[in-house]
C-alpha cells in the first residue's frame, strides 16, 4: 500500500477546501458586485439624466425668446451650438404633428416621426396623447441603431402660453396644449464605458480573491493537513512494516500534532509490549535450550567425570599421570558448572561464593585459552594489582565470565593478532552512580520493579505519574544518583506532578520534605531493610537522598578490566549485547556469552559496562563489591 | 531362586550404567542394570536388590512414575534419583516421591560412592515394611511437630517466623564416623533441596545435605564445628544447624512429610 498517493487529485481535502471556499468567495463577490455596479450604474445614469433636464431646460429657455420672435434662424443657431457638445447626441424640436422643424442634423429638419418612434412613445402609447409627463417618464435609454451606443433621450414638452399665441405670428393657436416637444438625447457611451470598467475590475477583484484564497488555503492546508497526514501516513506502514522504533517528528501543538504524538505513544508502548514478548520468548527457549544441552551435555561429562577419577585412585603411585589426570578432572568439574550455570543462568540462581583471587583466576583462565592466544597471535598483556583484596565470589563463575570475555576478544581481534590487556585493581567509589535498587515498595508493599522497562540493562522503578491532565508512568533510573530516569509523558519545569504507586496509586510523595536544592517536592520509595530512597519530585535537579547507603560511606569494588584492540561494538549493538541470542557471529555464536556473563555479575551484585570504538577495539569493566 | 543383588541401575545412556557398575564393582557391590523403567521393574518382581538408583528422564516410563509404580507394587527398595537435567524441581519432586537421595548428573567417583554406601546403609536400616527397624541400633525419629524433606533434612517453625533445620537421626546414621562437618556461611542464600552443609566421613567421602525449605541463614550453631558429638547425641534439639528466614515457605511446605506420619 502506497498511501496518499491512491487518493485522486479531486478527492484531496486541501482541493475539495480550495473548491468549496472559492464557490463561496465567488458568489459573495458576485452578488455584491451585482448591487455595487447596478447602483453605481443608477447614480451614474440618475446624474446624466439631471443633466440631459438641465440642457434640455437651459435650450428650451435660450430658445424661448427666438420661437416668440419666430425668429427661426435664431433657434436653429442655438441649437446647433448647443448640440455641437460630444456628449450631446441629439437635439431636436417637434411640432405638434410630429414634423422635426429643429434639429442639430440638419438633414433631419422635415422628417415627419410616427407616433410609435421613441421620442414619441412616452405620451402617445395610450390612444389619448397625456399632456403631463413626470420627469421619469420623460427619460428612456434606447438604441438609434443595433450596433450603436446606448443613448438617453428626454422629451420636455413645449406648452401653450399666452404669449405664444398672442405673438405676432400667430403660428399657434389658443386652444392647444402642448406646441412642441424639445427632445434631447445625449450619448451614453461615455457612461456605457464607466459600467464596463467597473464591471471588469470587478471580475478581475474576484478572480484576484479566488486565486489568493486559494493558494494561501492551499499553503496552509499544505502546512497544516497534508504534511502531518503525510507523516502519519508513513508511519503507520513504518509499523505495518514491523519497524516499531519509527518515531513522528514534532508536528506542533495542533490536533494533528496530537495525534502523532500520541501515535509516537502507541508505538514505544507496542514497542515494549513487543519486546517483552520477545524477552519472554527468548527466556523461555533459553530455558528448552538449558534443559536439552544440560540432559544431552551431562550424560557424556557423567563418563569422563567417574572414569577420570577413577583412574585417578589408580594410578596413585604414578604421579606423571596424575598430573595429567587433575587436569581432566578439574576441567570436567569446569565444564560440569557451565552447564549448571546455564541452568541457572535460566533460572537466575545465586552463585556459590567463597573468599577468591582474582589474579589467580585471571591465570586460570588464560590457561584455558592459552592456545587460542598463540594461534591467532595475541598477546596478552596482564596489569595486575598485587595487593589486590581476596573478595567473596564464585569462583567458577568468575572464571567463566574471564574466559567468555577472553573469547569475544580473541573473536574480535580476528586471525591478524592484536593485544588484550586484562587489568585488575581496587576502586572506591561514591555508592551514587554505582548503587542499584533492586526492591522498591509502595507504602502498601506493593511492588514498584519493573523488569519489563530497563534503564541501562536494569528493571527500573515503574511509577504513575500526573501532570496537567496527563497521566503515564515515570520509569526511575534503578541506579542511586545516575538519574538517567524515562518520562512516559513530557513533563516541563516547575510543573506539578503527582507520583504514585501503579498499583494502588497511593502518594509516593513526602509532604515533610522538600528537595534542599530546588525546595520543591519529594518522592520517598521504601527499599525493603535498606530505608528509603528520596529524590526530587519535580525533577529541576538530580537530587537524591538514600540514608542507608550514604552512611555506608564508599564502596570498596575490585576492578576488571579486559580490552582488546579488535573490531569493536557498533552503536547501535551496544545496548543488545547482554541479552540472549543477540550475536553478531551468525551460526558461529549462540548469543549467551554476554547474557551469562551479565547474569553471573549481577548475581554477585556487582556491574558491567562496557565502552567501544569500531576499529578500535573495546573494554569491557566489571566492578565487585569487595563484602 | 531369586538372584540377590546390591545395586540396580537403570539408565538409558550406556555411559552411565558403565560408570556405576564400574563404581559398584570396585567397592564390592553387585550391580545389575536395566536400560528402561519397564525391564526394570521386570528385574526388580524377579531379582532382590537392595539399592535401586534412576535416572528421571527416561524412555516410555519416567524416572517419577517409576517411583509411583514401586508404590503400587508395594515394593520398598530405597531408590536414588539422578538427572542430566538438575534442577531444584526434580530434585524436589524425587525426595518428595519417595526417593531417598538424589544425585545431579555429572557426578565423580566418589561423590556416587559415597551416595551408594549411604544409600546401602539406609537400606539395611529400614525393615521388610519400609519402615526403620530398631533392631540392633539406637535410632531417634524426630518428633512430632517437626516435618522432614526426604528422609534426611528435619525442619521446625521456632519463634518469630524463624525456622530452624538440622539433619534426621536416620541420616546421621547412614554415614559412617562423621569427621567433620562444612557449613554455608552466615546471611547466605539458600534454596530448598539446594546444598545445605557437608558432612565428611573417615574415609573422606563428602555426604550432602539438602534444605528442606528456602530461605536466608540468620544464625549457625557454631557449637557443632567444634563439637560433632552433639549432632548424634541430640539431632533434633541442640543439634540444630542453622535458623533461617523461610522465604517461600507455604508453598514449599507441601512438599514436606510431617514427622507425626512416622509413628
Amino acid at each position: 500500500m502506497n498511501g496518499l498517493n491512491e487518493i485522486g487529485f479531486f478527492r484531496k481535502i486541501g482541493l475539495k477546501l480550495i473548491l468549496i471556499v472559492s464557490l463561496t468567495v465567488v458568489i459573495i463577490i458576485g452578488i455584491n458586485s451585482y448591487f455595487k455596479i447596478k447602483s453605481q450604474s443608477q447614480v451614474l445614469l440618475a446624474e446624466v439624466e439631471r443633466h440631459a433636464y438641465q440642457l434640455s431646460e437651459t435650450v428650451k429657455n435660450s430658445t424661448r425668446y427666438g420661437m416668440l420672435l419666430n425668429q427661426r434662424e435664431y433657434v436653429d443657431e442655438i441649437v446647433k451650438t448647443i448640440g455641437k457638445d460630444p456628449e450631446i447626441d441629439n437635439i431636436r424640436i417637434y411640432n405638434k404633428e410630429g414634423e422635426i422643424i429643429y434639429s442639430t442634423n440638419p438633414k433631419d429638419i422635415g422628417k415627419m416621426l410616427d407616433k410609435k418612434a421613441e421620442s414619441c412613445y412616452a405620451c402617445h402609447t395610450e390612444n389619448k396623447p397625456l399632456e403631463k409627463l413626470s420627469s421619469k417618464e420623460r427619460t428612456r435609454i434606447f438604441k438609434p441603431q443595433p450596433n450603436s451606443p446606448r443613448v438617453m433621450g428626454i422629451i420636455n414638452p413645449i406648452y401653450n402660453e399666452n404669449s405664444c399665441w398672442q405673438a405676432d405670428c400667430h403660428a399657434h393657436s389658443k386652444n392647444a396644449t402642448v406646441l412642441g416637444v424639445l427632445d434631447v438625447t445625449i450619448s451614453l457611451a461615455e457612461v456605457d464605458k464607466q459600467i464596463t470598467k467597473n464591471e471588469i475590475q470587478e471580475l478581475l477583484f474576484a478572480i484576484v480573491s479566488v486565486i489568493s484564497i486559494g493558494i494561501i488555503i492551499g499553503i496552509f492546508v499544505k502546512k497544516w493537513v497534508d504534511y502531518p497526514v503525510k507523516e502519519l501516513v508513513k508511519a503507520t506502514n513504518q509499523i505495518a512494516a514491523g519497524n516499531l522504533n519509527y518515531e513522528i517528528k514534532d508536528l506542533g501543538n495542533d490536533e494533528l500534532g496530537y495525534l502523532a504524538k500520541s501515535f509516537n505513544n502507541m508505538t514505544k508502548k507496542l514497542n515494549e509490549v513487543q519486546q517483552q514478548l520477545l524477552q519472554s520468548d527468548k527466556m523461555a527457549l533459553l530455558g528448552k535450550l538449558a534443559a536439552g544441552v544440560a540432559h544431552e551435555i551431562n550424560n557424556p561429562l557423567t563418563g569422563v567425570l567417574t572414569y577420570s577419577s577413577y583412574l585417578l585412585k589408580r594410578t596413585k603411585d604414578n604421579p606423571e599421570l596424575q598430573e595429567d589426570l587433575n587436569v581432566i578432572v578439574r576441567e570436567t568439574l569446569r565444564s560440569r558448572e557451565i552447564v549448571k550455570s546455564l541452568l541457572d543462568f535460566a533460572r537466575q540462581s545465586t552463585p556459590k561464593k567463597s573468599l577468591i583471587d582474582i589474579n589467580e583466576v585471571i591465570n586460570k583462565a588464560d590457561a584455558v585459552v592459552h592456545n587460542q592466544l598463540n594461534i591467532n597471535k595475541i598477546k596478552l598483556i596482564k596489569e595486575f594489582d598485587e595487593k589486590l583484596p581476596r573478595i567473596t565470589a564464585d569462583a567458577n563463575q568468575i572464571q567463566q565470565v574471564i574466559l567468555n570475555l577472553l573469547l569475544n576478544a580473541i573473536d574480535a581481534i580476528g586471525p591478524n593478532g592484536g593485544t588484550i590487556t586484562i587489568k585488575t585493581s581496587q576502586t572506591t567509589l561514591s555508592p551514587k552512580g554505582i548503587v542499584h535498587v533492586k526492591a522498591a515498595l509502595c507504602p502498601k508493599n506493593h511492588n514498584l520493579i519493573d523488569n519489563d522497562h530497563k534503564i541501562g540493562g536494569l528493571p527500573s522503578i515503574k511509577i504513575k505519574m500526573k501532570t496537567n491532565g496527563n497521566e503515564g508512568f515515570l520509569f526511575l533510573d534503578p541506579v542511586y544518583g545516575r538519574s538517567k530516569h524515562y518520562f512516559g509523558i513530557p513533563i516541563e519545569k516547575n510543573e506539578t506532578i503527582k507520583l504514585s504507586c501503579p498499583i494502588c496509586d497511593l502518594s509516593l510523595i513526602d509532604k515533610f520534605e522538600k528537595c534542599p536544592e530546588c525546595g520543591g517536592p519529594v518522592y520517598k520509595i521504601e527499599i525493603p531493610s535498606q530505608g528509603y530512597l528520596e529524590g526530587c519530585a519535580s525533577f529541576n535537579d538530580e537530587w537524591q537522598r538514600w540514608h542507608y547507603i550514604d552512611e555506608k560511606g564508599n564502596k570498596k569494588f575490585v576492578e576488571i578490566q579486559v580490552s582488546d584492540t579488535g573490531c569493536g561494538i557498533p552503536q547501535e549493538h551496544i545496548n543488545k549485547i547482554f541479552e540472549p541470542f543477540f550475536t553478531t557471529k551468525g551460526q558461529k555464536g549462540t548469543g549467551l556469552g554476554l547474557s551469562v556473563v551479565w547474569g553471573i555479575i549481577d548475581n554477585h551484585n556487582g556491574t558491567i559496562t562496557v565502552q567501544s570504538e569500531v576499529g578500535k577495539g573495546t573494554t569491557f569493566s566489571i566492578k565487585l563489591p569487595e563484602e | 531362586m531369586k538372584n540377590k543383588f546390591d545395586i540396580m541401575i537403570i539408565d538409558d545412556e550406556k555411559v552411565v550404567i558403565d560408570s556405576v557398575v564400574k563404581i559398584g564393582v570396585l567397592n564390592n557391590y553387585k550391580v545389575d542394570s536395566a536400560e528402561n523403567a519397564i525391564d526394570a521393574l521386570k528385574k526388580i518382581k524377579d531379582n532382590d536388590y537392595k539399592l535401586i538408583i534412576c535416572d528421571i528422564m527416561l524412555p516410555e516410563m519416567s524416572g517419577f512414575q517409576f517411583l509411583d509404580e514401586l508404590q503400587n507394587l508395594r515394593v520398598i527398595t530405597p531408590v536414588i534419583m539422578t538427572t542430566g537435567y538438575s534442577t531444584i524441581e526434580n530434585a524436589v519432586q524425587s525426595l518428595y516421591k519417595g526417593a531417598i537421595d538424589f544425585i545431579p548428573k555429572p557426578f565423580t567417583f566418589d561423590e556416587m560412592t559415597g551416595t551408594i554406601k549411604r544409600g546401602i546403609k539406609y537400606s539395611e536400616l529400614i525393615d521388610k515394611k519400609g519402615k526403620v527397624s530398631d533392631s540392633g541400633i539406637v535410632y531417634v525419629s524426630c518428633p512430632s511437630r517437626y516435618f522432614r524433606f526426604g528422609y534426611s533434612c528435619w525442619m521446625k517453625e521456632d519463634f518469630n517466623g524463624t525456622v530452624l533445620l538440622g539433619a534426621t537421626n536416620l541420616f546421621l546414621k547412614t554415614i559412617d564416623n562423621i569427621k567433620e562437618i562444612e557449613l554455608l556461611d552466615l546471611s547466605e542464600k539458600i534454596n530448598q533441596a539446594g546444598p545445605l552443609a557437608k558432612f565428611i566421613d573417615n574415609e573422606g567421602f563428602v555426604h550432602q545435605l539438602f534444605s528442606a525449605l528456602s530461605g536466608r541463614i540468620i544464625e549457625r550453631n557454631e557449637k557443632l564445628l567444634s563439637n560433632i558429638s552433639i549432632l548424634e547425641k541430640d539431632p533434633y534439639f541442640e543439634g540444630w544447624i542453622y535458623r533461617i528466614i523461610p522465604t517461600e515457605f507455604e508453598y514449599e511446605m507441601k512438599f514436606l512429610i510431617p514427622c507425626s506420619s512416622d509413628r
